[in-house]
């Protein structure tokens, strides 16, 4: 049975290599070539699962040893998978998840002349995705790591021509990046500590060291979350993001790449275990971002980004959760894949919108949508009672747990993780029905008003191939092909029943118990009054976004706003931030070292030369130029000849 | 007596020079085609080499040693280890794809006839220097050595100088002024770098009383050749000094930026993928074999050196406005790192630093070949030029990004593999400096894909509305080079299994063992 672990990565990575390299000959049977393989891997993903269900809990781990990759003396690294049931729960997710994008994204990119190359990324992306929670260490996790950042990267830019979504992918790139040096530090750490990084040693010995050197492991292993996972102070990336067509945002951004980071911290959770400082740092990421992520998800008016602020808040739970240690890993967990549902369904409800909206964005020029698209009007609406929270509902399940975790890790700690739980989940309820009431109810205010065209920034452009002369008119909401539903009401049945299924006898909790271990705690409220007050805060967020935006007709043009509004419109400044220091300072570093380096660099070395080798006459006919500064260069080069004699010195 | 293989390997880019500068003017195409048939044969030997070679057998192989200059000690001996022959093999499979990548680099320019460019003087040229890498990489007598080290200055002098790039910005008596800057500026540099090597080479014969690497290996080891401290500080310092200019080492790296850049792509490629690896190679095998107390001693300045060189290459890299100067910078970057590797002292740091030069010679050819390809179509080397390209050219810009995403060691291809295990052996012995190095996974993201969006994406430019997609010619150069980055990205054990038992040797030379981890985990 093991041997069909690598079938899992092998059927997506064939899909993208025939469709990258081959020929136009694809192009009318790329995108169902696509599909299929990551319908293949689907099935084998349920073969297994079957399988797995057949043994008993403790040795349904299996293991497939492929080659040993980089045999260097003392340095063992192979292409090995692992899968038991954290990843096989991941396994699941994303090829299910994957499988219905890729079939919606048959409809969604229909007039793409770059299609098949469309499919050829996404399933580049499956084959990582699935590497990265198949891998049996570290290293060749870094390798699944870094290959969803390509294609990402790859995605995110599709639309190349467009300078916004090639400095957005950009971005994301560069911003992951700093996370994976966090990833990478945190091997080399486990390297010298355990002279290895495979799971299972790394793992085993982890009670044995010193907490220090976990710490340090720990905190790297958070950086590399933070990153990929768009944690506070890493999470710049994923509002520009949106700049990739909408079943991108709702597969990678929303349903699977970015929940790595909490993969890597369950996975590692030996390690958190016995490090209470990095596990502190965990929920404190946690509890910063599920508030910085749902205010910047009350400001935005492009349905797409309030969405992503919303994932970062709710990815936000999910590490908070993690952070809890044994009490919360199945929580996050279980939170993951609920959200992985309703929120690729969000997703594609909001892409089936603006399908059928000339590509607008805009919800301040949406409204009353609920009469045009039916289907998605109710599908939207399960996942947004989903998300908030709506007793009964997948949502509901999960994050109520998570709640009573956090107030179950005790002490003060406790008080304050929960109740900043409970105001994220108030929030929640807020931006969500915001999004929802801008969207399919009130005045229709696309009405007698061009929607942006594809010349103007800010059209997702595939208007450009789709639309034609429709771009500039009045649009005509309608709703989307059968491709595309489908997959929003599977999606939908999933976000409503999920939650309630995983919690029918804690079978969630069971399943994965054997690999995530779990402790309940000891909660200073009972659960009852956690789910009271969950309901409670979620009446009040609703009813308080009712009666702005429900009660009141809305502006097309956004008001002015306070402070607070003007600043979570921005991102809360970070953007702001990144661009002032790290933008401008790093073009003025590099400048300067452009003209260092032309100039006093070059000069000191010739100076040097000329000095000692009488080499003089040549080279100030070279650059007669600089003739005058030589003696500045003589002095300098004096000057680093007696720093190195030192540095010899020294050491 | 055996057939004298390594010797062959040498000969044959040797003859293969000398015929085709023979070929009368009139028959260009005569003349490349002998040139890609030479080099071909040459790749036929070096994976003779490669078969022939048992890299769990001697340390080295394949010898041959006759007497050369009796008076002196100076013998003709070759011998390879299993770094060297994967070094000979880099090279003689990288030739052919510069000859063939600049197949069109020295034809006649239409307009006038005393702009004529000798064609077969520029592909002879090319040979000769292969031959001589090729020499330097199996010499394993310290006189001959240099002679080679040396020699090759000369081809690659003119080859600068002579064969610039057609595209300029500039006007054409400026480019040539520019042109020539950069080729004296190479050979002074370097030159400068051999006398000192030449020095201290006479010094090495003079307590040493020969030659021969491996007999002062030999008595070195086994304390029957004793030097004093500062003697063998000395002598090391010198041979340092040159391979830290051709390698080339902050802030001995100026004079690489011009030479790729007014240097056509082809030429960039044979300097940075090969020519500078006999820098590094040469620290490997001369300076820590010979001199292991004062490699030690020095290790520390070095390390902030090549630290340095990390870094300052990669921030000059984001800086610059010239395709191929960026590129340049990157490559010292990528040298910051070999050097580490090197100097880390461990396993893992020499074993990732020899995979590292095969893998960057991989990396910067396919990078550097196909924006030379771009650069022949647009006539500018300025970023600021291009925009939008992969809409026009999609297998150009793919090609463009697959080679900057191994720049960037993207894991999967090879430079990846190689990178990590140089900075795992770094931060082994010297955490700081590990962490450190890890910041240039990030600048090389950034000035990669800096690179990227500003000539690939965007909207198209007008002046690039017609240009045309990668040709046979120049997908036959980069197709292959593609695949092995990811075969060897994928599967690195050949070359692993090559390289490894040739850093044990060296690890004992120095007398170094690796860091021991502090927990000894449940297997």
């Amino acid at each position: 049975m093991e041997k069909l672990i690598a079938l899992l990565v092998a059927a997506p990575l064939l899909g993208a290599a025939v469709l990258l390299c081959g020929g136009r000959l694809l192009d009318r049977v790329g995108h169902w070539l696509g599909t299929l393989l990551a319908a293949a891997s689907f099935a084998v993903a349920v073969v297994l699962f079957t399988d797995m269900l057949g043994k008993d809990a403790e040795d349904r781990s299996l293991h497939q040893h492929l080659f040993r990759w980089i045999p260097v003396e003392g340095f063992q690294a192979d292409v090995a998978f692992q899968l038991d049931q954290l990843s096989m729960t991941f396994v699941l997710l994303i090829t299910s998840v994957g499988t219905l994008i890729h079939l919606y994204s048959v409809g969604y990119m229909e007039h793409d002349e770059r299609r098949r190359r469309f499919f050829g990324y996404l399933n580049l992306f499956l084959a990582a995705m699935l590497l990265l929670v198949l891998a049996d260490n570290y290293l060749l996790l870094y390798v699944g790591w870094e290959g969803v950042g390509l294609a990402s990267y790859l995605l995110i830019g599709f639309w190349q021509h467009k300078p916004s979504a090639a400095t957005a992918a950009k971005k994301a790139f560069l911003v992951n990046r700093v996370g994976d040096m966090g990833l990478s530090i945190a091997i080399m750490l486990m390297f010298t500590t355990f002279g290895t990084f495979a799971f299972g040693p790394v793992l085993g010995a982890a009670e044995e060291t010193g907490e220090g050197k976990l710490t340090a492991i720990g905190l790297m292993l958070l950086l590399a979350a933070c990153g990929k996972s768009a944690q506070v102070p890493l999470q710049s990336w994923l509002g520009d993001a949106m700049e990739g067509p909408t079943p991108v945002s709702a597969l990678i951004h929303a349903a699977t790449m970015v929940t790595a980071g909490v993969y890597l911290i369950v996975r590692s959770g030996e390690i958190f275990n016995a490090a209470p400082d990095a596990q502190l740092a965990v929920t404190v990421v946690g509890a910063v971002t599920l508030l910085f992520g749902a205010i910047v998800g009350c400001a935005k008016d492009d349905i797409k980004k309030a969405l992503a602020g919303s994932t970062m808040s709710q990815i936000g739970y999910m590490i908070l959760a993690a952070g809890l240690g044994p009490i919360g890993y199945v929580f996050a967990i279980m939170h993951l894949v609920t959200h992985g549902f309703f929120k690729a369904g969000l997703f594609l409800g909001a892409g089936s919108v603006m399908h059928g909206m000339n590509d607008e964005v805009d919800m301040r020029k949406y409204g009353g949508l609920r009469k045009y698209m039916p289907v998605t009007f109710v599908t939207f609406g399960l996942g947004y009672l989903a998300i908030i929270g709506f007793p009964g509902l997948s949502g509901f399940f999960s994050k109520d747990k998570i709640i009573e975790a956090a107030f179950a890790k005790g002490g003060a700690e406790g008080w304050i993780l929960g109740s900043v739980a409970l105001l994220g989940a108030a929030i929640t309820a807020y931006y969500m029905t915001r999004v929802m009431l801008l969207t399919f109810f009130g005045e229709e205010r696309w009405r007698h008003r061009a929607t942006a065209s594809p010349e103007e920034p800010g059209a997702e452009p595939a208007a450009e191939t789709r639309g034609g002369p429709g771009g500039h008119a009045e649009p005509h909401p309608h709703e989307s092909p059968a491709s595309m539903t489908i997959p929003m009401v599977l999606l939908a049945v999933g976000s409503v029943f999920a939650g309630g299924f995983f919690s029918i006898g804690d079978r969630f909790v069971h399943w994965l118990e054997p690999v995530t271990h779990h402790d309940h705690g000891d909660s200073p409220l009972s659960a009852a009054t956690v789910t009271g007050a969950t309901v409670v805060v979620l009446v009040v967020g609703v009813t308080l976004a009712w009666f702005q935006y429900g009660r009141r007709p809305v502006p097309v043009v956004a008001p002015r706003g306070s402070l607070l509004t003007r600043a979570a419109r921005r991102d809360l400044l970070q953007d702001d931030f990144n661009h002032v220091v790290l933008v401008r300072g790093g073009e003025h570093l590099t400048r300067s070292l452009v003209y260092v380096d032309h100039t006093l660099v070059d000069g000191v070395v010739n100076g040097t030369a000329a000095s000692v080798g009488g080499l003089s006459g040549r080279l100030r006919k070279l650059q007669n130029g600089y003739a005058r500064s030589y003696a500045v260069s003589m002095f300098g080069g004096v000057a680093v000849l007696i720093a190195a004699t030192l540095l010899m010195r020294a050491v | 007596m055996s057939f004298p293989l390594l010797t062959a390997t040498a000969v044959v880019p040797a003859v293969g020079a000398i015929a085709t500068a023979a070929v009368p003017a009139a028959r260009r195409t005569a003349a490349k085609w002998l040139a890609l048939l030479f080099s071909l044969a040459t790749l036929a030997l070096a994976v003779a080499v490669l078969v022939r070679f048992d890299p769990d057998g001697d340390r080295y192989q394949l010898t041959e040693s006759h007497s050369w200059i009796a008076d002196f000690g100076v013998r003709y001996e070759l011998g390879v280890d299993g770094i060297a022959v994967s070094l000979i093999a880099l090279t003689a499979l990288l030739l052919p794809f510069i000859i063939l990548a600049g197949w069109h680099d020295a034809d006649p320019l239409e307009t006038t006839s005393s702009r004529w460019r000798p064609t077969q003087g520029f592909f002879a040229l090319i040979l000769a220097v292969e031959a001589m890498v090729i020499l330097s990489f199996e010499a394993t007598d310290v006189f001959l050595f240099y002679i080679f080290f040396e020699a090759m200055l000369i081809p690659m002098y003119f080859l600068i100088g002579g064969f610039g790039d057609r595209a300029h910005a500039g006007s054409d008596e400026n480019a040539t002024a520019q042109r020539s800057y950069a080729a004296v500026k190479f050979l002074l540099y370097n030159l400068a770098g051999g006398l000192i090597m030449l020095a201290a080479v006479i010094g090495l014969y003079v307590v040493a009383g020969n030659f021969s690497l491996q007999e002062i290996a030999q008595a070195r080891a086994d304390g029957s050749l004793d030097m004093a401290t500062n003697t063998e500080r000395l002598l090391f310092l010198g041979f340092f000094f040159a391979f830290a200019v051709k390698a080339p080492l902050w802030p001995l790296h100026t004079w690489l930026p011009n030479a790729m850049g007014e240097a056509t792509a082809p030429i960039a490629v044979l300097i940075t993928a090969v020519v500078d690896k006999v820098g590094t190679f040469a620290m490997l095998r001369f300076c820590l074999q010979l001199f292991p107390e004062a490699s030690k001693w020095a290790t520390p300045a070095i390390v902030v050196l090549a630290l340095i060189s990390i870094i300052y290459g990669a921030l000059l890299a984001v800086g610059q406005r010239d395709i191929k100067r960026l590129v340049a910078y990157a490559s010292i970057s990528h040298f910051g790192f070999i050097v580490l590797g090197i100097f880390a002292m461990t396993s893992q740091g020499q074993s990732g630093a020899t995979l590292y030069m095969v893998n960057h010679g991989l990396s910067t050819a396919a990078l550097m070949l196909v924006a030379g390809f771009l650069i022949s179509r647009r006539g500018s080397r300025l970023i600021a030029d291009y925009g939008g390209v992969q809409k026009v050219a999609p297998v150009l810009a793919g090609t463009f990004l697959v080679g900057g995403l191994a720049t960037l060691s993207l894991p999967g291809l090879a430079p990846f593999v190689s990178e990590f295990l140089v900075l795992v052996g770094a931060f082994a012995r010297y955490p700081v400096a590990g962490v450190v190095a890890t910041l240039g996974i990030v600048l090389a993201a950034l000035y990669t894909l800096v690179l990227y969006q500003r000539t690939m994406t965007g909207p198209v430019k007008p002046e690039l509305a017609k240009m045309p997609d990668l040709r046979v010619r120049e997908l036959a150069v980069v197709a292959p080079l593609i695949a092995l980055l990811i075969g060897l990205g994928v599967y690195p054990k050949p070359v692993a299994d090559l390289v490894n038992p040739a850093v044990e040797h060296t690890m004992s030379d120095v007398q170094k063992k690796d860091p021991e981890p502090e927990v000894e985990a449940a297997k």
